[in-house]
């Protein structure tokens, strides 16, 4: 019993690790910075409407045993799409957004199921190739908005388009901007809190808490721990992979939409680059793991990597007297995150393995 | 008693698998509420017969079977696991099938969990239905209690002990309300002495409710302990189909083994000439953690130039000594080789000192599919040995001799008639007794002066067989090469080896002489003492 | 017909099309008053440029560590070896052969760390390469910022402190492989010689390390862990000698770019590097698990081909710049493609 405990104990410090240190990193950078609490509090609550959305959306994939969905771009890029057709069409705010959820939840879904399948085929390098996926649609939806637009699918509004007539302007003021935002928007202290994005996330939460509930994500948790015993039960492993998949794609298109009308502009070609990076290392960093991650790890992981990546540049400028250095730390701080975590986790495996094994035999050759 | 009908009627039933005949001609019954023990060698043709009843894949993919099977009353032919399911047969194999990170119970109803409807689900579907988890957990405890054992269906998978794993398995097979008939292969293979009880006593109270049982294990004192009918299965044919009252272990372990052989094929006893001989290996509580093949406490003496058999049922444990003393899996002990101690743990040390090994896993450890032929033979003598290597500008550089790997090729080729265009030809692109003949090259190219050989010929036609063994013998007169050869076919090792020894549940149950009795062979396999036994 | 098949299954799809492409855009150039010349020499000198960089993928396929997407780990080294030698203020040959010295010097210890830390991870190699490369080239950058580097050729002239984001070869080695031995044809057309003489020692010297004992034992660690295993094989050690190598070899194509290019790209440019080298080794014929030289040269060919091509053909023909869009779509293309492919 003594030694069941000590295992939990174990379980929620390594759980709790990753969190712990990028909150001592951050507050111990938080007076170098010379930030005050009110414009830190305001600028943490504004990313987390921004992002939780996005980080979200990387769960259902995890608990399906496919790892991080770093082929989540593709959604954006559908929510993107969404976002310029309304602008050409003139619709605003509210109402602007939910119509481009409806016109790039299609798109979304279709992507879904192509990357599914394709994932599919990568049984074991799911990351990588979803990742080179993403980068793959990224050179179509680059051709489809430079060259189709304005000229095969009509524009009404040429200010959207390039001077020469057809693509897609580099950057968009979206007219949709803060349509979520500007609903139920208080400001208590000098923070203000936009209840109404906010309503919008609690629920995706309800969604996803509910979701885990439902025989198809029941499933999608026996798949995501063994793929031949959930197949020879009878679960169709095949088509609950790539369920999730859609599900996540469609959540990131509509995570990026409120991503966008927070920020009002939209840099139409890279804009959803780092999208996959940024919403993986966010999660991360809230203690989740390439296998296992709950709502909290991605609401306290998005918080917390927000804050530090806010103060670090600035208190990284006023050691060294380099802007840049910041910058640059922030940068490989992300990417390590998500290295260490895919490390860590890949190691842990094998050990798992041999750890398993060990045990075997302790049973199998304690004394009858 | 009389009253008693059968649930489960095979008639005639045959199956080939591409022109091999591994079963002929079966007929038994199981009647409801009845255990039937089921017992055979390996290759007796369990499995396969198992499979055609559960409707696996491996039947329909290669022809169906011949004969008839009814099953309650009505004459079946199940195309997929799922048609047998249905029927009412359930299966436990022997591999467990359990996801780690969910509870005993939601284990117990996987993919039959119990749902609720709800706003959502009855517009997108029935996928989207809610799980009702209390009711899950009530299904899954009855199960248990039916099967009169004590487990918790809160705990994780992962945090349960082996044995009770068997139990969640079996649990999860009766929770189906269809089911009639279930089948246990080697359930109590991973079980403690005091878990096989308990399990045999839950088949009993199962069969008490009106589920009938077939019972496969190897351990023959279970077998007769709970069966109401034994029936033994022997080269793919039905030897004995008998009430379990009256008979004894002996008699079960006789018809296991004891096929009608030509006396001719097996060697004669010289096991004191041998005896005499000096030893060249001396094994000394040998455990090797192999998965399915875990060696527990092998202590062992080889003499010099003897052919020494090791035969067993799978899953015993034979084919972990040769793979722990060759360091492909972790062991522990004491090996004595030539008068000195061999570290364990370290493949190139044993290859180093004279010892080479042919692994059962042909495909998976004994070839380089993708590379040529030449290239398998040598590569061991070269990476070990630093042989078909020349050095250049005056042994700065180190490159392959080609032209040496082509002849020491072809010179295997020709000596083991390896059927192929050239030595240049993919491994991979070779018939199963030809790659077979490819690795025995690889070890011969070694010269060994101890040779491990696993399971030679497995999966290969039989005039491939007659000449792998042939070439075994040979080597072993024309270079005095001392080999051990490890095989499920006892008939194999009684017509090649000088000695045999049986290996069961991880140890060296006896050494025997090949022209011992063959119940002797039955029972040692079956983990039964007798009286006379060789060394020990 | 069913040898056509066979061929077309062996070659795959992806290629041939890419081949026929790359034909057509050589046939219609002249058409659209591009001198096929010019773009023959382009090629070269790209594939020059690039080859070596390409060859170092082929230690790690073969030793079963697969796509090397962490060559930025090389290139950097690389990039140390060419602003030390410079900072040494050495030109001329003396100044290249200096920098590959010391750039393939910290290549050994960069891939020896890297490649521990990859047999940690078997089995999730590829992706776990790619962050690798990603947070190196970031944490390299903070370095640039930091370290004492102090010629003015290369800091940052209003600060002469950290390096610029590109600092000129003009004055120290700039083309002094492209111009040695070059051949003139055309006033358009000329052989690098020297370049491509580099790639062949090159290429050379991993084609005889492959003929080696050890060169040996790490293709059966990549065809067969198994079988490498029970022959007494240091699975983990011959891992390494592979991962040092390419990375080595990434080092010595990062200089040999550079003196071409005639700059050294510093900060993020190595990230530039990783999809395209991956792409263009597939493209050649690789898998995921076997790559050869032939691999190599036929890859590089057709990629730098494309990339030659397309800017200059369909430009002049249809005023469309698409080229960036057919680089992102053949690159990243290939590589789900190989990535997916059944097998191993």
């Amino acid at each position: 019993m003594k030694n069941f405990d000590r295992k939990k104990l174990n379980r929620l410090l390594t759980g709790s690790v990753v969190p712990l240190m990028f909150l001592i990193i951050s507050l111990i950078a938080i007076p170098i910075s010379k930030f005050t609490g009110v414009y830190l509090a305001d600028q943490i609550v504004t990313r987390l409407v921004r992002n939780s959305f996005l980080v979200l959306s990387l769960l259902l994939p995890i608990m399906a045993g496919m790892g991080i969905n770093f082929g989540m771009t593709l959604g954006a890029m559908a929510g993107q799409i969404g976002l310029i057709f309304i602008n050409d069409w003139g619709i605003k705010g509210a109402p602007g957004l939910i119509l481009a959820a409806i016109v790039s939840t299609p798109i979304a879904i279709l992507l879904g199921y192509f990357g599914g399948k394709v994932l599919n085929r990568a049984k074991g390098r799911e990351m990588i190739t979803s990742m080179m996926l993403g980068l793959f649609i990224s050179g179509i939806y680059q051709f489809f908005l430079l060259y189709l637009c304005g000229s095969v699918i009509p524009f009404k509004n040429p200010g959207l388009l390039l001077s020469r007539g057809y693509g897609v302007r580099n950057a968009l003021n979206l007219i949709t901007a803060k349509g979520f935002d500007s609903l139920l928007l208080i400001k208590i202290g000098g923070v203000n809190i936009p209840v109404g994005t906010f309503l919008i996330i609690g629920l995706i939460c309800l969604f996803t808490v509910w979701f885990k509930n439902t025989k198809l994500g029941h499933d999608m948790r026996a798949v995501g721990q063994d793929m031949s015993v959930s197949g020879s039960a009878g679960i169709d492993v095949e088509k609950t992979r790539i369920q999730s998949i859609i599900i996540s794609t469609v959540l990131a298109c509509y995570g990026q939409i409120i991503y966008l009308q927070n920020i009002g502009t939209l840099n139409t070609y890279n804009g959803a680059d780092q999208a996959a990076l940024f919403a993986a290392a966010s999660l991360l960093v809230g203690g989740a793991t390439v296998a296992k991650a709950t709502i909290s790890n991605a609401i306290i992981g998005t918080a917390l990597f927000h804050l530090m990546f806010l103060v670090m540049p600035v208190a990284g400028k006023y050691i060294t007297g380099q802007a840049m250095i910041g910058e640059y730390f922030r940068m490989f701080v992300s990417y390590g995150v998500v290295t260490l975590a895919l490390i860590l986790h890949s190691w842990k495996r094998q050990k798992d393995k041999e750890m398993d094994r060990r045990l075997d035999r302790e049973i199998s050759s304690a004394p009858k | 008693m009389s009253e008693t009908e059968a649930l489960l009627e095979i008639k005639n039933v045959g199956k080939e698998y591409d022109g091999n005949r591994v079963l002929k001609d079966i007929n038994f019954t199981v009647d409801k509420g009845k255990i039937v023990g089921l017992v055979g060698e390996n290759g007796a043709g369990k499995s396969t017969l198992m499979n055609i009843l559960f409707g696996m894949n491996v039947i329909v993919e290669t022809g169906g079977y011949e004969g008839e099977i009814y099953f309650d009353g009505k004459k079946v032919n199940f195309k997929d696991p799922v048609d047998a399911l249905n029927a009412g047969i359930g299966m436990v194999h022997q591999e467990f099938s359990l996801i780690p990170g969910f509870t005993v119970a939601e284990n117990i109803l996987l993919n039959m969990e119990k749902t609720q409807q709800s706003v959502i689900s009855k517009v997108l579907g029935k996928r989207l239905d809610t799980i009702d988890l209390p009711s899950i957990h009530e299904s899954a405890r009855s199960a248990i209690d039916k099967l009169g054992v004590q487990l918790d269906s809160q705990s994780l998978v992962s945090e349960m002990p082996v044995g009770h794993k068997q139990f969640i398995e079996i649990a999860r097979e009766i929770n189906r309300e269809k089911v009639k008939l279930i089948i246990l292969d080697e359930p109590t293979a991973v079980l403690t002495e005091t878990e096989a009880d308990i399990l045999l006593k839950s088949m009993r109270r199962l069969a008490d409710m009106g589920v009938s049982i077939i019972f496969i294990s190897h351990r023959l004192r279970e077998i007769t302990e709970v069966s109401d009918k034994i029936v033994v299965l022997r080269d793919g044919q039905v030897v004995v189909e008998t009430p379990a009252e009256g008979v004894d272990i002996g008699q079960v372990a006789k018809w296991m083994v004891g096929r009608d052989v030509d006396t001719e094929n097996i060697k004669t006893s010289k096991v004191d000439k041998i005896e005499n001989k000096e030893i060249i290996m001396e094994v000394k509580n040998l455990w090797v953690d192999m998965p399915g093949e875990t060696v527990k406490d092998v202590s062992l003496k080889i003499h010099q130039g003897e052919i020494l058999g090791i035969g067993g049922l799978a899953g015993q444990g034979k084919l972990g000594i040769p793979n722990g003393i060759m360091g492909l899996f972790p062991s522990g002990g004491e090996i004595i080789f030539e008068g000195k101690s061999l570290p364990l743990n370290n493949t190139l040390e044993a290859q180093k000192n004279g010892i080479s090994f042919v692994s059962e896993d042909r495909r998976g450890v004994g070839l380089l599919l993708d590379e040529s032929i030449d290239w398998n033979i040598t590569f061991n003598a070269m990476q070990i040995q630093e042989r078909f290597i020349k050095p250049y500008l005056g042994g700065l550089i180190k490159f392959r001799d080609d032209k040496a790997m082509k002849e020491c090729a072809d010179k295997y080729i020709d000596e083991l008639e390896i059927r192929c265009i050239n030595e240049k030809q993919l491994a991979r692109n070779l018939s199963g007794g030809n790659q077979q003949k490819v690795c025995l090259a690889k070890a011969f190219a070694m010269n060994p002066r101890l040779l491990f050989v696993s399971e030679p010929t497995r999966g290969i036609d039989i005039g491939a067989k007659r000449l792998v063994l042939n070439a075994l013998e040979k080597y072993n007169e024309e270079n005095n090469t001392t080999i051990v050869i490890i095989s499920s076919e006892l008939e194999e090792l009684r017509s090649i080896s000088d000695r045999v020894a049986i290996v069961c549940e991880g140890k060296i149950f006896g050494i025997l002489p090949p022209d011992a009795p063959v119940e002797k062979f039955g029972l040692l396999m079956s983990g039964i003492h007798t009286k006379e036994e060789g060394e020990k | 017909m069913a040898e056509v098949k066979g061929f077309v299954k062996n070659i795959g799809w992806p290629r041939i099309i890419i081949a026929i492409f790359l034909l057509s855009l050589f046939i219609v150039a002249p058409i659209f008053g591009v001198r096929v010349d010019t773009s023959i020499h382009d090629v070269i000198v790209r594939f020059g440029m690039n080859a070596i960089m390409v060859l170092s993928m082929i230690p790690m396929i073969q030793s079963g560590c697969g796509l090397n997407f962490g060559i930025p780990v090389g290139l950097v080294a690389g990039m140390l070896g060419a602003v030390i030698s410079i900072e040494f203020n050495l030109t001329g040959l003396s100044g290249i052969l200096v920098a590959m010295v010391i750039g393939v010097a910290f290549a050994a210890l960069f891939g020896f760390l890297y490649g521990l830390l990859l047999n940690r991870v078997k089995g999730d190699e590829m992706i776990i390469a790619t962050y690798v490369g990603f947070s190196f080239v970031f944490f390299m950058n903070m370095m640039w910022l930091v370290l004492p580097f102090k010629n003015p050729a290369s800091v940052q002239g209003f600060k002469g402190e950290g390096l610029r984001v590109t600092i000129s070869v003009e004055d120290y080695w700039f083309n002094i492989f492209n111009n040695f031995l070059k051949i003139d044809i055309t006033k358009y057309l000329s052989i690098p010689v020297g370049m491509i003489l580099v790639f062949a020692i090159m290429a050379l010297f991993v084609w005889a390390f492959f003929k080696t004992k050890t060169g040996t034992a790490i293709t059966a660690v990549g065809s067969n862990p198994d079988y490498a295993r029970a022959s007494g094989i240091s699975i983990d050690k011959m891992r390494t000698i592979s991962v040092m190598l390419s990375t080595m070899i990434a080092a010595v194509g990062m200089i040999v770019y550079e003196q071409s290019f005639g700059f050294i790209q510093m900060y993020n440019a190595p990230s530039a590097f990783a999809f395209p080298s991956v792409a263009a080794i597939l493209l050649g014929g690789a898998s995921v698990n076997k790559a050869s030289i032939t691999n190599v040269i036929i890859g590089t060919i057709l990629f730098q081909g494309i990339l030659t091509m397309t800017p200059s053909v369909i430009n002049s023909a249809i005023n469309i710049d698409v080229s960036e869009i057919i680089r992102i779509v053949v690159s990243n293309g290939m590589i789900v493609y190989a990535l997916t492919r059944k097998g191993k």
